[in-house]
Parts: structure tokens; sequence; C-alpha cells
């Protein structure tokens, strides 16, 4: 039997006014468990689909459910982790990572228990009592990470999180993440620029084409989790994300 | 030189420089004009001379600045939050909020005085009038500032319009409220004695430092009038000494303007 979708997107086009058509009759399901990357060109709509299914901004044409609510029935479901850190600078760490659960008005018990779980999961338990200026960019996104685990979502959404880390720091964190996702069975969908970190971290990669934004091909990932770090060293890894670099190569050479 | 020591030797150094130069100008003078310009030495002596009426006279000013700034706090807070909901009411409003600041307050005062009184209702008022155009501007435009990445989250996270203000907006809108709190606390004692210059009374004892002024200038006891001056100055540094540590005291642990002192 196959499993409900977490996420369902039927036919979803998306025109901000009278501007040129950014997302044409996207379909696509996501099923639980499923860690689907989002790739391709600037300008393919990958980060407006992501905000699509977040429900920060409305379709124009066609169909978004998510746990088969719309995404603002599901706004208790999901979590979404921003390009940029967007930590308030005049709070702690922990008050930070409580932002949410205070906002929807949880217990200050309930609040410090699911703040110190996700800090510990994160390996930041430690600078609980630190200021966002003290910490290192990594950190800081790591902070981020846990803000947007602390309501357990069902549904985690990354725009591009990593993205302005440095390369060791991003793949510490790419393995951090997978490590978290044993513990809590999330889906995620993680828009990102580099294939590298598409394949090491999904089940399934969309390579997207822009002009109007859509799905050009989808590619299965077949290697078993949990992945660490060895597993960017083997062969069948390394084919892949030469697989996948051309055919991003060939969609973008089509755009240009 | 340790910085610290630094800091405090070369201004004391340059103040020292300064009152030796007060001291040759006036023993420079022609006898019959060096009354104009009293030595430190006789202003500290005026001091004495006068010291009852001066500190009342402190003590009257300081409650008209003390009213008149609390006021403006309160109520530009008030209005700042009001105008940072609209841009419609900001758009309505910023052009008289201009004109409030341009009219010179003096010209109202004659008739602030059949309006509400001679003495600190009057002094209050025109305090109020001075330290509150710095105060509304800024601290709107930290309302009105707030980081459009930390507005989304909020918004993602399903906020009510109140938690976006009072656990987003206004956290952030701080230290724009501080500048305008530090210019306004400069202007208070001034304010102040302005206000009571123009508008106050000696009534039980009421009068201020404006009023002293007045009587001083007009006996020509300079050195007493210097005394005056000097004394407005101090209360000044207070304000500022004050609004200063509170700023600190919000801002230091987080604030990048605080981060060199820090570490």
């Amino acid at each position: 039997m196959p499993a409900t979708p977490l996420v369902d997107l039927r036919d979803v086009t998306k025109r901000y006014g009278d501007g040129p058509v950014v997302l044409d009759r996207v379909s696509l399901a996501a099923t639980p468990g499923d860690f689907v990357s989002l790739i391709g060109p600037s300008g393919c709509g990958k980060s407006t689909l992501l905000r699509l299914i977040a429900g920060l901004s409305p379709l124009t044409t066609g169909a978004v459910t998510v746990c088969g609510h719309t995404p603002e029935e599901a706004a208790a479901e999901l979590a979404f982790v921003f390009q940029e850190p967007t930590l308030l600078p005049w709070l702690s760490v922990a008050h930070n990572v409580a932002v949410p659960l205070q906002l929807r008005g949880a217990a200050p018990a309930e609040r410090a228990a699911a703040t110190h779980r996700v800090l510990e999961l994160v390996r930041l338990a430690d600078r609980a009592g630190a200021y966002p200026r003290q910490l290192s960019g990594g950190q800081k996104m790591r902070v981020s990470l846990a803000r947007a685990l602390s309501l357990a979502p069902r549904l985690l959404l990354l725009d591009e999180p990593f993205g302005a880390l440095d390369e060791m720091t991003r793949e510490h964190l790419n393995e951090e993440l997978l490590a978290i996702r044993e513990l809590q069975a999330w889906t995620a969908f993680f828009v990102t620029h580099s294939v590298a970190e598409a394949v090491f971290l999904s089940n399934r990669i969309l390579v997207m084409a822009a002009g109007p934004g859509r799905v050009h091909a989808e590619i299965a990932v077949p290697f078993a989790y949990p992945r660490t770090a060895a597993t960017r060293l083997s062969r069948e890894y390394l084919d892949l994300v030469a697989e996948v670099s051309r055919l991003l190569r060939s969609v973008e050479g089509a755009a240009a | 030189m340790p910085p610290r020591l630094r800091n405090i030797l070369l201004p004391a150094a340059a103040g020292a420089l300064f009152v030796a130069v007060w001291y040759v100008f006036r023993f420079s003078l022609a006898d019959e004009m060096q009354f104009l310009l009293p030595t430190p030495g006789e202003i500290i002596g005026a001091f004495r001379e006068n010291g009852d009426a001066l500190a009342r006279a402190t003590l009257n000013t300081t409650e008209g600045a003390l009213l008149g700034f609390a006021a403006a706090i309160a109520i530009s807070i008030a209005l700042a939050l009001a105008l940072s909901l609209s841009s419609l009411v900001r758009v309505s409003l910023y052009p008289y909020l201009m004109m409030l600041q341009m009219t010179p307050v003096i010209v109202f005062a004659p008739i602030l005085v059949l309006w509400v009184g001679a003495g600190l209702k009057s002094v209050v008022v025109i305090t109020f009038l001075i330290c509150f155009f710095p105060l509304v501007v800024n601290t709107t435009q930290g309302l009105i500032s707030t980081d459009r990445n930390l507005v989304e989250l909020f918004r993602m996270y399903r906020a009510s319009r109140w938690q976006e203000i009072f656990l987003l907006r206004v956290p952030s809108a701080l230290p724009y409220f501080f500048t305008g709190l530090r210019i306004a606390a400069t202007l208070a004692p001034i304010g102040a004695l302005v206000g009571d210059y123009t508008a106050g009374s000696s009534a039980g004892d009421g009068g201020g430092l404006g009023f002293q002024a007045i009587i001083y200038s007009s006996q020509a006891k300079y050195p007493a009038l210097f005394a005056t001056a000097a004394v407005t100055c101090v209360l000044g540094f207070i304000f500022v000494a004050i609004v200063l540590s509170l700023s600190w005291l919000a801002l230091h642990h987080w604030h990048d303007s605080y981060e060199r002192a820090d570490r």
C-alpha cells in the first residue's frame, strides 16, 4: 500500500502580479520520511516552491496540501529554516530556541524541556546562555535549526540553510542533520545550490529548470541511511554527484 | 600610558590649561572691565554666598526637568507605537510633528503662562515640548526598522499582532529609543531652565535656575550667574550619565555598539 503523501502539490502555478510565471504547473508528492532536495539555476523558483509549501506566499492556481490540510491549517506540523540564522540578537541562545513555543503559549516548563532537548541535539547545550553575537556562523545556524526542531515538526523546510558557511562547516552540519534525522522522524524539503550536499542528504533530488520554473527531472539517491562522512568517499557517491552536475549543467545551458 | 589613565589625564590637562588661560585673560583686562569675567575662584565664592538660593532653585529646576522629561518619554512611546502601526497615520502627522519642533517655544511662553499658570506647570510643558521631538522620531524609526527576516519568522510561527509588537518590534527599537533618550536628556535641564526663565514663578520659593539667572543678572551678580550656568551643566551631565547607564544595562549584552567595550 502506498503511503499517503505528507506533502502534495497539484498543478501549482505561481505568478507575482502580472510578472512572469515563476512556477509552471508543478506537481509532486512527498511521503513521510522523504528527504527531498530542490536544486536548479537561480530563478527556477525553488525557494518560491518552499514558501508555497510553508504557506508564506499564496498560490496563483493549483493546490498544496500538507498532512491533508492547507499549509495554513497545518502550520503546527511544519517548521522553516531560513537562509540567514534570523536570531533575535537580544535573546540568549536558549530564549531564541524557545521563541516558537513562546509564541504558541507553551508553559515555561514545557519550553525549558524542549529547549534543552533540541540544544542537546545540535550539541549546543553548553552555549544556552550565550548571545548570538558570541557565536560563529555555524553555531548560529545550529541554533536556527534547533529552533525549528523545538516544535517537533513533521515537515522541515530548509531554504539553503548552510549556503553561507565554509565547506568544512557545511559538511559537518550535513552529517549532524542526518544524525538528528535518525532520532526524529521528519520529512524534509531542502533547497540548495550544492550538488554534493543534495546527493549526501537526500533520497530524492528534484532538478528544476528556469523560465518558467518547473521540475525538469527527478533523481533517486539509492544509498542507505545512516550516511556518514565515509559515504562521501565511495565511488557510487562520486559518480552520482558527477551525473547530477552534468544534468544541472545541461539545464543551465538550456536556460542560457 | 594605559588608555584608561590617558582618558583621565588628557581631559584634566586640557581643563587646567583652560583655567590658566582664563586667569591670564581676566587679569589682562583693564581694572574697570574685570567684573565682566569672574575668575573660577570668585564663582566658587558665589556658591558659598548663594548656596541656599542655588540649592533650592536647582531642586525646583530638577523637578521641572524630570517631570517634563518623563512626560515626553511616556507620550512619545505611545505616539511612536501609533505612528509605527500605520503608514497613513505617519504620513498624516509627520509634517505637524516637524512644525512642533520648528516652533520657537519661547514665543508661546507668555500665553502658556495664561493657560496653565506661571511656575512648575509651565516649566514642565516647555521641557516636554523641547524633549518630545527627538524621542518620538527616533523611537518611531526604531519601531519601523525591524529586520524583515525576523518579521517573516514571527509571521511564519503565526505570532499575533501583539506578540509581534512586544516581543519583536519593541526590543529591536531599543537602540533607537536610547539614541533619542540621550539627545532628550541633554535638552531636559536646558528646557527646564528656559521654561523657568520665560514662564517661571518665584511664588512659594518655586523659582528655578532660570529665575535665579534673571535675579543675578539684574543685580549684576556675575559670579553667581556663572555659578547658575555651572549648576545647569552639572545637572545635564547627571541626566546624561543616568541615561547612558540605563542604555548600557539594556543593550550591552547584545548590541553591537557595546561590542568593543566588552571584549
